[in-house]
């Protein structure tokens, strides 16, 4: 059966290439630094279940030590004129090639569903990508007549750029099963229902919203402050004395939540790896832009909440 | 009450702007030792969380797509699209992208689109592109400006969309959470209350897109 082991190796094989091929760049002046980063990740990804948790706790410590001592930016970029001509001549079959993986992942996630025995359904999402990905390559470098050194040169180059924040979301992820592990949302729990006004059904409600949206910044995610504020204001005050919808105090509670995933650096995957990934000279650009949207629908969301869970 | 100790050093790391990475070890350190936890079952338990979450960085693997479809002239080619639709501003087509996005999320397809899998490749360079047109000629402050804005309406799209989806994850916590406090509730009943905030933040971006075009068209002129 096909898992998401299969698509474990496939990554493991492109962080090696990038990890080879930018030992080998002489415009990278810390080029072994940075393709150690990429080949301590590909064995990650290869050998991460057989390293042990001790294991994987050391090579984070190698991932971080070489990412904090500096990692380098390799070249490569094809020159303007070359990709201008290239592009006049090739036509919009680049756009059906791009189209390639969503499609892919569009058509695999409904149909490997109903192919049990052969994919795991749950990961058919991610197993479809990676097949988007493979069937991509193949096709834009037959179509192209491109070595296949081409697509993977520029993919280190495009890495490079990304540098380490690539691993950001992963280590993020990692800090909030420490955090979950030393009950740091319990203590966070105990402090807001304390300092919650007595007595005032509009002041609950903000104070659910606002602070699904403030833990969610400082977490990174509305799926760690949901559990606790819902422990310390939602069930207790909303749900239990003022009688609120559980569905609507909840499903609604939440979505305050992600409007503060859109304020915060510590969702890194959403906020600062689009900024790398696009080159943006601020790295809190993309937050930037969010601010104008996330505020208002918090204000929104707090009013939903008072009106449509208490008739 | 110690273990918040954890919680301030990530907040006073990213505003000392200090390496992330760094940080965030750092902040899983003190963390750990304020819990009572021996350094070396801290870092093991760091080390099993970080392969556990491995899936979250398989998603790099579609940069040689990207590289190799930039490298023939993706994005030239994108210019050379939007130059040709007369209509085409980036307001109007973050808006249709927008809707697109909020609709594949709200029946559960939330990786089919992405910063890397659309919004670099794809999105970005019409955006760019129509951007450009429609202000003959951005300045690097509008660049970004309209490169961030097409990155947040990826965002904004995935987030007000998802939990229209049944079985998505945050529908399932909500629903297995409030089993604990004897609560019964169906994911249907639940999700169909995401739709009042989909339908807000739709507006509320479209209302800002609109803005970045009139902001952009009134920069054509002298």
């Amino acid at each position: 059966m096909i898992t998401l082991h299969w698509v474990y190796a496939l990554a493991g094989a492109i962080f090696a290439a990038f990890a080879i091929l930018g030992v080998a760049d002489k415009s990278n002046k810390r080029a072994r630094r940075t393709a150690a980063f990429w080949a301590l990740l590909a064995l990650s990804m290869w050998a991460g279940d057989a390293l042990g948790d001790l294991g994987n706790g050391v090579l984070v410590l190698g991932l971080v030590g070489l990412a904090a001592s500096g990692l380098g930016r390799g070249g490569g970029v094809v020159p303007d004129a070359v990709r201008q001509e290239r592009a006049g001549r090739l036509g919009n079959g680049l756009f059906a090639i791009a189209l390639v993986i969503p499609v892919t992942a569009l058509v695999g996630t409904l149909l490997f569903k109903e192919m049990p025995g052969w994919i795991d359904g749950k990961q058919a999402t991610l197993i479809a990508l990676a097949l988007g990905v493979l069937i991509a390559l193949l096709v834009g470098c037959l179509w192209l007549r491109a070595s296949p050194v081409v697509p993977l040169q520029q993919g280190r180059r495009l890495m490079d750029q990304v540098g380490w924040a690539a691993i950001l979301p992963q280590m993020l992820a990692s800090l909030g099963a420490v955090f979950a592990l030393a009950g740091v949302g319990d203590a966070v729990g105990g402090l807001v229902s304390q300092a919650i006004p007595q007595g005032s059904l509009l002041g609950a409600v903000i104070a659910y919203g606002l602070g699904m949206a403030l833990f969610t910044i400082v977490m990174g995610n509305a799926f760690a402050a949901f559990p606790v504020m819902t422990a310390a204001i939602g069930v207790p005050l909303l749900i239990r004395t003022y009688h609120g919808d559980p569905a609507i105090v909840c499903a609604i509670g939440m979505l305050a939540g992600f409007c503060g995933t859109l304020l915060t650096p510590m969702a890194a995957n959403f906020n600062l790896v689009p900024a790398a990934l696009l080159e943006l000279k601020d790295k809190h650009g993309v937050i930037r832009q969010q601010v104008g949207t996330a505020l208002p629908l918090l204000v929104v969301n707090i009013a939903l909440i008072y009106w449509l869970a208490f008739p | 009450m110690w273990v918040l100790l954890g919680i301030a050093v990530i907040v006073a790391g990213f505003v000392l702007r200090f390496n992330p990475l760094l940080v965030i070890l750092a902040s899983a350190l003190v963390t750990g030792i304020a819990a009572g936890l021996d350094p070396l079952v801290l870092l093991a338990a760091f080390g099993k969380a970080f392969n556990e979450a491995r899936y979250v960085s398989i998603i790099w693997i579609v940069l040689p797509v990207v590289g190799l479809l930039e490298a023939f002239g993706l994005q030239e080619r994108a210019r050379g699209l939007i130059g040709r639709m007369r209509g085409a501003t980036v307001g109007r087509f973050l808006t249709g992208y927008l809707l697109v996005r909020q609709g594949l999320a709200a029946v559960g397809l939330t990786s089919v689109a992405g910063h890397a899998q659309t919004v670099r490749p794809l999105v970005a360079p019409i955006a760019e592109a129509a951007a450009e047109r429609q202000s003959g000629g951005l300045d690097d402050a509008e660049r970004e400006k309209v490169k961030a804005m097409t990155a947040a309406t990826d965002n904004v799209g995935l987030f007000f969309g998802e939990d229209i989806f049944l079985a998505i994850g945050s529908i399932l916590l909500i629903k297995g959470l409030l089993e604990q406090y004897g609560i019964l509730l169906e994911p249907l009943q639940l999700s169909v209350w995401a739709i009042p905030t989909a339908i807000a933040a739709f507006l509320i971006h479209g209302f800002r897109l609109r803005r970045l075009d009139r902001r952009l068209n009134r920069a054509e002129r002298p």
